[in-house]
């Protein structure tokens, strides 16, 4: 799996639960359905975003419930990947568990606007603004997690 | 240096003697928990790999309470498919649909010891803290692993304490202390951490009581959620396992990362307003807000202790004409209590439905759900836009006695005038 993630930016506040990516009332609809309503606190996320796009949010990205379909549902809609203030810990586990990049880095939601064109290097926990310019760090995660990632997902890895 | 209760947990269980906040280690599970929500995800992630069998049957449980009776035939089918899965990977501890809600059936049915390390595939697993367990939710895909391998990566959390001091007033009880934090520290306090809960006014609260400030520690962002196990702690234990008990707590010369005092003496009931655990207010500063619906019922409000209170609150009264009541009791030996108490036919009298026992509608996914602009008082666990039904409607969080009390008025109420 591709470690350097590029894509356009869709911007998220802080404190976005998990069940708003896979909301409970949309849970037994068919996905093309379904799709439509993740994300609905967004104004029009779900009807414009395309493969390959990418999130950038506040503090907090993914609390609430345990649901892995959270992160599974912005891999299936393409989302490349999440780089947010601060994560909720079960939605960094998952994503890491089904090898969805996410980066944890203070001051993202000020490096970029949305539109803007983001670059991930998820290995050494880079991301730049291709757009406006500027760069951030954020920590360093241990090999074994990275492994996971690099091998599709915590499954593939056993 | 000593350890605080989480690194004390994941040292021993990743075969280490010290391990300190922002350490990974490689840590072996001692109970591992499914719920029929991640089961059968779970079992295809495992069986197309072609592996046909669990790291250990024993310290395997799956529960069936999320979506339950079977509410559809696709419904049927997967239970059919768990069962089945269940046969074949052949777990010990199997669960059916009517035992009562996971995180309640597991702590009844002394699955949960001090000191052990506890993972599950739902958030609220913290609940398990209460009893000195390391217990945290983990997503279905990390169940199968865990399932297979016996063992997780952790990161080793920052400790924060909360010490809970002075005694608690008449008609407040542990869910308004958490929803107390809640609001005024934010649902940030606990974020990646670990939190203790200690002091006398902790020591003094029952076990159950206990069980309601662990489950919701999830809400605050934590990891694990510890109460120190203690005597109480034991001997609800005893009868329960055949595991030798011992207390539990921290270090004496343990590091923290924080610690906040709490005094319990003049805490009001609290109200967590929509859509946020950061919105609480006192009971008295929330104005006048009808309700439709109010609900006792999920993991974390309907336990015995909880519907007793409740009960009595509406013992002789009616709950009010534009409201409907919807208990369901977290276990069957939950409801077995309440019906050998009187509670049940309490309810009924009072006019509030009993539903089987289960999670209920708190997840939006059985029948109890809302309508567009309709208001609930509920004693769970969440209230964000959408969690029990209609994007468009509006969850009120309280304590049993608040919902009690405003089910009576149809509106939020205080429910002190109403405890003798």
């Amino acid at each position: 799996m591709n470690m350097i993630v590029s894509g356009k930016v869709w911007k998220m506040g802080d404190h976005i639960y998990s069940d708003y990516m896979a909301p409970g009332f949309a849970r037994k609809l068919p996905w093309e359905e379904e799709k439509k309503h993740i994300l609905h606190i967004h104004p029009v996320f779900a009807e414009k975003c395309q493969a390959g796009d990418v999130i950038v949010a506040g503090r907090n990205f993914g609390c609430g419930p345990s649901r892995e379909n959270a992160a599974t549902n912005l891999k299936k809609l393409g989302i490349g990947c999440v780089v947010a203030e601060s994560f909720a810990r079960i939605f960094f586990r998952n994503a890491i568990a089904i090898a969805l990049p996410v980066m944890e880095c203070e001051g993202a939601t000020r490096l970029f606007q949305e539109g803007d064109q983001l670059e991930l290097d998820f290995e050494n926990s880079r991301v730049r603004n291709l757009t406006r310019g500027g760069e951030s760090r954020g920590p360093l995660l241990p090999p074994e997690l990275i492994d996971i990632v690099k091998a599709g997902g915590i499954m593939e890895s056993l | 240096m000593g350890m605080t209760m989480a690194e004390k947990v994941l040292a021993r269980a990743s075969g280490k003697r010290v391990v300190r906040p922002g350490d990974y280690v490689t840590a072996r599970i001692d109970l591992l928990m499914a719920n029929d929500l991640g089961f059968p995800k779970i079992y295809d992630a495992i069986t197309q790999r072609g592996i046909t069998k669990v790291w250990d049957q024993k310290k395997v449980v799956v529960v069936m309470d999320h979506s339950v009776p079977a509410p559809s035939i696709k419904g049927a089918e997967n239970h059919q498919k768990i069962r089945d899965g269940v046969g074949a990977l052949k777990i010990k501890n199997f669960y059916e649909v009517g035992m009562g809600i996971e995180h309640q059936v597991l702590i009844e049915h002394g699955h949960i010891l001090p000191g052990r390390l506890v993972v599950g595939g739902d958030s609220h697993t913290t609940a398990h803290g209460a009893l000195g367990a390391a217990a945290t939710g983990i997503g279905a895909t990390e169940v199968a692993y865990a399932m297979v391998k016996g063992s997780l990566w952790f990161r080793v959390p920052a400790t924060i304490k909360f010490i809970l001091k002075g005694v608690m007033p008449k008609g407040v009880s542990s869910k308004d202390i958490v929803l107390k934090i809640a609001g005024q520290y934010t649902i940030e306090v606990g974020q990646y951490k670990s939190i203790e809960f200690l002091g006398p006014a902790a020591a003094a609260l029952s076990l159950e009581e206990r069980i309601n400030v662990s489950n919701m520690g999830v809400e605050l962002g934590t990891k694990f959620a510890f109460f120190e196990a203690d005597h109480k702690t034991l001997d609800y234990l005893k009868g329960r396992t055949d595991q030798p008990l011992e207390p539990f707590g921290p270090d004496p010369d343990a590091r923290y990362e924080s610690t906040y005092e709490m005094d319990v003496t003049s805490l009001e009931p609290q109200v967590a307003c929509p859509h946020s655990l950061n919105n609480v207010k006192p009971v008295s500063e929330v104005g006048d807000v009808p309700v439709q619906q109010a609900y006792l019922g999920s993991c974390t409000d309907a336990q015995a202790e909880d519907l007793e209170r409740a009960a009595a609150i509406l013992k002789g009264r009616r709950v009010h004409p534009g409201t409907r009541m919807l208990v369901i009791p977290a276990s069957r030996e939950i409801y077995l209590r309440l019906v050998k108490s009187g509670a049940v036919q309490t309810f009924l009298e009072a006019g509030a439905m009993l539903g089987v026992t289960g999670c209920g509608p708190c997840g939006g996914q059985n029948p109890g759900v809302l309508a567009p602009g309709e208001t609930v008082i509920s004693g769970a666990n969440r209230n964000f836009e959408g969690r029990m039904g209609s994007p468009k409607s509006f969850i009120y969080l309280g304590s049993p006695e608040t919902v009690a009390a405003s089910a009576i008025e149809g509106r939020i109420a205080d429910p002190r005038k109403y405890v003798r």
